[in-house]
């Protein structure tokens, strides 16, 4: 497998590089310097060439095993100790652990006097006796243009230079050759004619008050480079080079979701909240809970288990959890467990740079996996609008390749076009949310509404948001004629269905009641007429009755009168047919 | 080449005695003109005073830490004060001397006694 990748690795060598180790330098310069051959770093005084020509030299030593030699003819050995100890290295160690030598060569211009030919072979030897004591793979000359102060014949020092970066990379040692700005050209004197491999320009700039340092390189021979202005910062622990474009997209993504702690946000996200690594952009108004939902959804995260950094521009963390502790959302104990980190600082102690820079160094020690930044926009003041987008861009790009979910609150201040305003920032971002204040009917109420959320099925319901000292909820808003119902007037509309369906279960009550009201008096009727229609029949009965009786009384009448006519027997069949007769009689 | 060269040291005044350093690298011909040149300036003006070390740069780097040297030749003067530090093979023998204060007045106070000798 081994011997097959050697294979397949190009045929035609590429440019060795000597890794530097400072952040983001070798990304840049896609892997370091040039190796064997001299760089030269120019730029003005204070821009920071020395720091990082010795950081070069640190990181070889600590990082690569790779000693060096530092020949600096500005600085004596304590100055240059003193200077890189404010970086974090100890410089003296490494000198006693033969890791470094510090060579301080000093020029009194005043005390030296010139008769006949010379060379500088003693600057030579000086070098050679430095770098074979301690076998150093690189070497920094800082600066070496002081030389020309010190001598007068220039013809000279300029053979003498060549002769040197000859020597330099005959020697095969990485050099780093440290000048100073000249007008019209790199160097004052011109180094850059000698030193052809690889020139890197920084530069110190102050725009609005607020100074940056920029990077660039001008020159790299046989190797691909990025040719930007690199911002870079010059922090406590070293140089970090920011490179603004991102070099790819190509990091992983996660199909795991997170939750946000709002369990009717989480169901408006497709039930299951937002995908791990995502950035989520919350944007809204001043007092519309932007803060509420960001530390629902650290504490969220923090109940998970999950690392969880607070950066907060505007609040103390004292201010925010006692702010929380209002809403029901108790975030010290995650703090005391340390899975909860504050990391509070006003937007104006320092430049933009600086503050990318901070944030990294701190995700890079406290490597969570939830981020929240409350709120983005307070650093938009500390730049200028492309700084800023470029600035966020890095970040988010920085936290998605690190994995971590990332949710910046952002400030949108009234009467703005919001959409216009965001634009720039919310295409970075896959979510973003929006909060509201909706006024009405003499009062404020709030919303929440998910703009877009990347890769998954979203509400496109508008939500009221509501907070109460039990949290917060979400609950349905009405959408009346006039518009989106909220607060009272939603509680009003609430209020109003309630009454109407009331209504609706009253009416249904009294109707039903008449119907079968109704009905009992249908059956009230209908046992009228059976008991009339009994008496009907009665009436019959007793008339039937009546008929029989009075018949027999007639013939028994009949017989007795016979009887009393003395009739004979002969009479007794006509009983029949006096029968028959009986109905003509009265 | 000797890398100590030594005149006969002046044993009665001490304090007079030039202690000249010569840093050279290899045993070149700027080298040995340097010398050569050294000697023939001490020979003249300050005959018997003077102690000439030659250091070979080639063969004791680590010296030239010491003395700051850069270039090669160097001449350092380092008795008597105030220090100074001549480059070059000496070659512009009267620059050499402005240098070394030879040319007219070569020891302040020390005038009587050079000249008798």
């Amino acid at each position: 497998m081994k011997t097959r990748r050697k294979k397949v690795a190009p045929s035609a060598p590429l440019l060795p590089k000597c890794p530097t180790g400072i952040n983001g330098l070798d990304e840049i310069t896609s892997g370091g310097f040039p190796r064997g051959r001299p760089t030269l770093i120019c730029g003005e005084a204070g821009c920071g060439k020395t720091l990082m020509a010795v950081e070069f030299l640190v990181r070889g030593a600590t990082q690569f095993g790779e000693p060096g030699v530092m020949m600096s003819f500005e600085e004596t050995e304590p100055e240059l100790k003193a200077n890189a100890a404010s970086l974090g290295f100890d410089l003296d160690r490494l000198v006693r652990t033969r890791k470094i030598a510090l060579d301080y060569v000093h020029i009194e211009p005043s005390e030296i006097q010139e008769s006949g030919e010379y060379d500088l072979e003693g600057l030579f030897a000086r070098l050679n006796h430095a770098i074979d004591s301690i076998g150093a793979k690189r070497v920094v000359l800082d600066t070496l243009e002081a030389l020309f102060g010190g001598f007068r014949n220039e013809a000279i020092l300029r053979a003498e230079f060549r002769r040197l970066f000859r020597w330099l990379k005959s020697k095969g040692v990485t050099a780093v050759i440290t000048g100073e700005r000249g007008s019209g050209q790199l160097t004052r004197s011109g180094l850059e004619e000698y030193v052809s491999d690889c020139v890197i320009l920084l530069d110190h700039r102050v725009c609005d008050q607020i100074a940056t340092r920029h990077l660039r390189i001008v020159k790299y021979r046989g190797s691909l480079h990025g040719t930007n202005e690199f911002p870079f910062l010059i922090g406590g622990d070293g140089i970090s080079v920011l490179p603004i474009t991102s070099l790819g997209l190509t990091h992983e993504v996660s199909t795991e979701r997170v939750g946000t702690g709002i369990p009717r946000l989480d169901a408006m996200l497709g039930r299951r909240g937002f995908f791990r690594g995502s950035s989520i952009l919350l944007t809204g108004t001043p007092g519309t809970g932007k803060t509420i939902v960001s530390a629902n959804f650290a504490d969220a995260a923090c109940r998970r288990g999950e690392r969880t950094m607070f950066f907060s521009f505007e609040e103390s963390p004292n201010q925010i959890i006692r702010n929380m502790h209002s809403i029901g959302l108790h975030l010290d104990p995650h703090v005391k467990k340390g899975l909860l980190q504050f990391h509070s600082t006003r937007p104006s102690l320092y430049g933009l740079e600086m503050h990318l820079a901070t944030m990294f160094k701190e995700i890079a020690t406290f490597r969570p996996q939830v981020v929240v930044v409350d709120p983005i926009t307070s650093m938009m003041n500390t730049g200028t609008p492309s700084e800023c987008r470029a600035m966020v861009t890095r970040l988010v790009d920085y936290l998605k390749a690190n994995q971590i979910t990332s949710l910046f609150t952002s400030l949108t201040r009234g009467g703005h076009s919001l959409h216009q305003s965001e634009a720039a920032m919310s295409s970075l971002m896959d979510s973003w949310l929006l909060l509201q204040d909706l006024e009405g009917n003499g009062e404020r109420n709030r919303v929440l509404y998910v703009l877009k959320a990347r890769g998954m099925a979203h509400s496109n319901q508008v939500r009221e948001f509501l907070i109460s000292n039990h949290g917060v909820d979400l609950v349905d808003a009405y959408i009346g004629p006039s518009g989106v119902l909220t607060g009272s007037a939603r509680a009003a509309q609430a209020a109003r269905e309630k009454a109407d369906a009331l209504a609706i279960i009253q009416d249904g009550a009294r109707r039903r009641r008449e119907v079968e009201r109704k009905s009992h008096a249908l059956d009230r009727t209908i046992s009228g007429l059976r008991s009339e229609r009994e008496a009907a029949e009665e009436e019959v009965r007793q008339i039937n009755a009546q008929v029989g009786r009075r018949t027999r009384l007639l013939t028994t009448d009949r017989i007795e009168l016979g009887r009393l006519r003395q009739a004979d027997s002969a009479s007794a069949p006509d009983n029949h047919t006096g029968m028959k007769k009986e109905p003509k009689l009265p | 080449m000797t890398p100590v060269k030594r005149s006969k040291p002046s044993r009665r005044r001490p304090v007079d005695t030039w202690d000249l350093r010569l840093y050279v690298t290899d045993d070149t011909p700027r080298s040995r003109a340097a010398i050569a040149n050294l000697r023939s300036i001490c020979d003249t003006h300050l005959k018997g005073r003077f102690r000439i070390t030659t250091i070979d740069l080639a063969k004791s780097p680590e010296r030239a830490k010491g003395d700051q040297i850069l270039a090669t030749p160097t001449l350092v003067r380092r008795v008597p004060i105030p220090m100074r530090t001549i480059i070059g093979n000496l070659s512009d023998i009267d620059n050499a001397l402005a240098a070394l204060d030879l040319n007219t007045n070569p020891h302040p106070g020390k005038t009587a006694e050079s000249r008798k000798k």
